[in-house]
């Protein structure tokens, strides 16, 4: 549990984490403003958006993919609100419309072009590759203090970092107003808050928080991190406050356990390999809502005398 | 472009026919169902249903190969995945139910902790170096390469079950779909209906499983219904035309994918349908898009006009640049405000108009009638020219009203 | 009869308005769909004072607060505020809207609501002192709703929610106070701790505007009645405005003759 550690899982988990909890943080906004599904959407337009970056450039390069991952996910909101205002169509089944057609273009796309020289495949939007993230140069865990070593960190870390930092700066800064608009938008508008700018930024975040991790730990992952951990957290408290932190501790609780099961939980059952790390997050996460949803001291809804 | 024509006309051999076919009443088979589900404002339900399939799946190939078989039993293969998107059903049920999550939550929360296991037993298969796994991998995005007459046969055999029961079904279900409170007040079994809806919604999915794979058949089961629902009011028509939208673009869906090499089937479809409802969400009378711009033109001219005759019959200065232009361009009134000869006449027949409502409005006998009020409707559409003129006795001799 | 509508109601016509009249509402219409909802209100609000805007179910009294709030976007009219249009003057307006507007499982106590009555002083980021816990407090106690400030907002009565969301009402520190529906479904105790409120707030000089459902309780509570169906009835004074012409006229067959008389006799 020394060098190798450092060498192979610091990393991993590190990025694991931050991707869990830069996805969980706005999770809880969309979650109780009924947009949990934004992030499913989301997740499944990245697919075509990265194929067309890579069209346009040629290159398996991170900007660019993540760039044409964001802007699908802008397009994918813009068409889901259009569809649903024009066409006056359920939410629901607008976001369906749209998401499963963008992905059908994406896929369409992909067998269009001749990817299959490269590393651009469904398989690996999916599940991430997580566990190749290591960390060569990471030695042990004096490795942290030594500048050429940390200058080989997988380059994911430190974007997973500022993409965290980002998410969780915005929701800090827009505290307030997403707090206010989210319990009662009709009021904040009469304060003169944009609601609508405000939904849309925060849908935003979520676009960038799911593009960053979507490269590094795949979409099921993102879905998984946008549901579960709020979901839980949910179960755990009547405070927004609270909830927000229960949200980070699932989510960080789900990077770490899955990892390590997903790593090491297959040899202590006989079998020879690893076994996919996002999906496994992803099923811890599953686990741990289940618990709070079976034990959870604020698991069912805050009734109301009726009447009076 | 000959090689579509053949396509479309099942000239591109047995295969290619036989897919077709299959996807055609499958296509038809998701249009109904999905209906049924859109207009409970469920769609996003088949998301989960769809997802949820994928462990069934991984467990049943698993256990195939335990007995000793190669995994590719596509009966058993579907048979897993259909216990699995029923477990999965449950799990959204009972947290909807027992605990205080919206179902959008729920529907999340069950399709990516199913589909995140389903990837799990998925790396388990590789690892276990059984070398035909990828015939699982068809179906996250549908495959029909390689179909075998079988395969087509399950395809079309269960396509077919799930259509006889909606038409056996279809009262009930459109009852409940439409307006649960009536029916159950009816004394219809609503949940029970229910559960037989999302049972279709599974045979759909499981059924649609190899030809579009998981992440796709929701597209067949959201987006015929909620095109056919631009062209028509009623229930029994959406469910018709969203099953022959659907039988259309999975049928031409398959047909293209089969004229030219790189066309997934599967994504081929699911655009084939978009590229109707797009049209549809453009140019369908009354719901569609370019419809209700024109209709909401016209409509806000209509209100400023009226609300400029009145303004102008009460000697009311106008502040809306907007009624003030139209008015003009009408010839009813000057650019400045004032009225025109044509305006006076009109202002003073809008106002008396508005007046005749007033007493009708008071008039309880005709309760009905002066409901119909929205500052907007022509008293001449609601009563008889005898009634008018008796409410007009009633004013008194109609004057100028300046 | 005269048969300009709006002398007959005895209301000044629009374009004798006193500009800084706390809410002036002039040729509003909007609509859901293609169906006027609300056709070319005018209304003028007279300052200190407590309006009612009443009429039938359906008549458009909710929506044509919510577009004078900017909630909803109107067809055509335009909305001044103390002279000015609505945007520059949000700070002086506090709104109650429907209790059943919002989702009361959301994870958060009745103080924290209240504290968002004072968003406006408060910003992004600054600091909550004691002085401000000390006015959501303040507000709390004048509702009679002390003793709730650490409840979860789920536990609370129906009029219990209503008077959380006027005391963050009275939080905003407003000079125009708009109430959607304050007395639905609420208990007598709620009702008295409201009106006496809202009377207070009367005394202070701020103007409050109520939708109002309960026809019996018109001439007791208020000053001006709004009645509206669709267009505007009638306006002005309780005494010359809520007459049983203008509620025949607002409610049509709805309203049996002896019942509209009983009502609106003076009390």
């Amino acid at each position: 549990m020394g060098s190798d550690f450092v060498t192979l899982s610091l990393t991993p988990l590190l990025i694991g984490i931050f991707a869990a909890v830069a996805c969980a943080l706005p999770g809880n906004f969309l979650l109780l403003r009924k947009q949990a599904l934004i992030g499913d959407a989301i997740s499944h337009v990245a697919l075509p958006g990265i194929v067309v970056a890579f069209l346009l450039t040629g290159a398996v390069t991170t900007w660019p993919m993540m760039l044409g991952a964001a802007g699908a996910a802008v397009v994918a909101v813009v068409m889901i609100e259009g569809i649903r205002r024009l066409g006056r169509i359920e939410p629901g089944a607008a976001m369906g419309v749209v998401f499963t057609t963008l992905f059908a273009g994406g896929v369409l796309l992909l067998e269009q072009s001749d990817t299959s020289s490269v590393h651009l495949d469904v398989e690996h939007a999916l599940y991430g590759n997580l566990e190749s993230l290591i960390w060569l140069d990471g030695t042990g865990w004096g490795s942290l203090l030594d500048p050429s070593a940390l200058a080989y960190l997988p380059v994911e870390l430190p974007r997973m970092a500022a993409t965290l930092l980002v998410v969780a700066g915005f929701i800090a800064l827009f505290w307030r107003p997403l707090k206010i608009a989210t319990f009662d938008e009709g009021f904040a508008r009469t304060m003169g808050l944009r609601t609508d700018l405000l939904g849309l930024a925060l849908v935003l975040m979520a676009a960038i928080a799911a593009v960053a991790a979507f490269d590094a730990v795949g979409s099921i992952i993102v879905i998984a991190m946008f549901i579960c951990p709020p979901a839980a957290a949910r179960m755990m408290t009547n405070r927004l406050e609270v909830q927000v932190g229960w949200s980070v501790l699932f989510a960080a609780l789900s990077a770490v356990v899955g990892y390590v099961l997903a790593g090491y939980g297959p040899l202590w059952i006989g079998l020879a390999d690893a076994v996919s790390a996002a999906g496994m997050i992803a099923t811890v996460s599953g686990l741990i809502l289940a618990l709070a949803a079976l034990f959870g001291p604020c698991r069912a809804r805050a009734g109301a005398p009726s009447g009076v | 472009m000959q090689f579509l024509g053949d396509a479309l006309l099942l000239q591109l051999g047995y295969n290619a026919t036989l897919v077709a076919i299959g996807a055609a009443l499958l296509g038809a088979a998701s249009g109904i169902t999905g209906t049924f589900l859109f207009l409970r404002k469920r769609a996003l339900v088949s998301d989960a249903v769809s997802h949820a399939t994928l462990p069934g799946v991984c467990v049943a190939f698993l256990i195939l190969v335990g007995l000793g078989g190669d995994g590719r039993n596509l009966a058993a293969l579907l048979i897993g995945s259909a216990v699995s998107a029923g477990i999965g059903l449950w799990c959204m049920n009972w947290l909807t139910r027992n605990t205080r999550l919206a179902e959008d939550a729920a529907i999340g929360a069950v399709l990516s902790v199913f589909f995140g296991f389903g990837i799990v037993l998925l790396t388990v298969i590789q690892t276990l170096g059984i070398g035909r796994q990828a015939g699982l991998e068809g179906f996250l995005l549908g495959s029909t390469a390689g179909m075998l007459m079988s395969d087509a046969l399950v395809i079309a055999g269960g396509g077919a079950v799930v259509l006889l029961v909606i038409l056996l079904a279809r009262r009930p279900m459109t009852m409940v779909a439409f307006d649960p409170e009536y029916a159950a007040a009816r004394g219809l079994p609503v949940s029970r209906i229910d559960m037989l809806m999302m049972g279709l919604v599974m045979a759909v999915t499981v059924v649609g499983l190899k030809v579009v794979g998981l992440i796709l058949i929701v597209a067949l089961l959201i987006i015929p219904a909620v095109t056919a629902r631009f062209w028509t009011e009623r229930a029994d028509q959406v469910v018709i035309l969203a099953g022959v939208l659907g039988a259309l673009a999975a049928y031409v869906g398959a047909a293209v994918s089969a004229s030219a090499p790189n066309l997934p089937t599967g994504a081929i479809i699911v655009l084939m349908s978009f590229a109707l409802f797009a049209v549809s969400l453009l140019i369908a009378p009354g719901r569609g898009v370019l419809a209700a711009v024109l209709r909401h033109q016209r409509f806000q001219r209509r209100v400023h006009i009226r609300q400029g005759l009145l303004a102008l019959a009460q000697n009311q200065t106008i502040y809306e640049p907007l009624t003030l232009r139209l008015l003009a361009r009408a010839g009813l009134a000057r650019p400045d405000g004032v009225a025109t000869a044509a305006g006076r006449a009109r202002a003073a027949k809008a106002l008396r108009d508005e007046h005749r409502w007033d007493i009708l409005r008071r008039d309880q006998a005709q309760e009905a009638a002066a409901a119909l009020y929205d500052g907007l409707r022509e008293i001449e559409t609601v009563l008889t020219p005898d009634q008018i003129a008796e409410i007009d006795r009633k004013i008194g001799t109609p004057k100028e009203a300046f | 009869m005269q048969l300009s509508l709006a002398s007959q109601n005895g209301q000044s016509p629009r374009d004798r308005v006193s500009d800084s009249s706390p809410l002036a509402i002039r040729g509003l219409t909007v609509s859901y769909g293609e169906k006027p909802a609300v056709f070319s209100v005018d209304m003028t609000v007279v300052p200190g004072q407590m309006t009612a805007i009443i009429g039938p179910n359906g008549a458009g009294k909710s929506t044509m607060l919510k577009a004078a709030l900017g909630i909803v976007s109107p067809v055509s009219g335009r909305v001044q505020v103390f002279g000015r249009p609505l945007d520059h003057q949000r700070a002086r307006i506090a709104y109650v809207p429907q209790r059943a507007s919002v989702d009361w499982d959301f994870p958060t106590r009745v103080i924290d609501v209240v504290m968002m009555g004072l968003y406006r002083q408060l910003g992004l980021l600054g600091r909550i002192r004691g002085t401000h816990r000390q006015i959501a407090r303040d507000c709390l106690d004048r509702v009679g709703m002390g003793d709730f400030a650490d409840r979860q907002i789920g536990q609370l009565s129906g009029g219990q929610q209503q008077r959380v969301f006027l005391a963050r009402a009275l939080a905003q520190g407003a000079d125009l106070y708009l109430l959607d529906e304050p007395f639905a479904g609420v208990d007598a105790a709620t009702e008295k701790a409201i009106i006496g409120v809202l009377k207070g707030l009367r005394a202070e000089g701020k103007t409050v505007v109520v939708v109002h459902h309960d026809l019996a309780t018109v001439t007791e509570y208020f000053d001006n009645v709004f009645l509206i169906n669709t267009r505007k009835v009638a306006e002005g004074p309780v005494a010359e405005a809520f007459t049983p012409e203008t509620l025949q006229a607002a409610y049509g067959g709805r309203l049996a003759t002896a019942q509209i008389d009983q009502i609106s006799r003076p009390a």
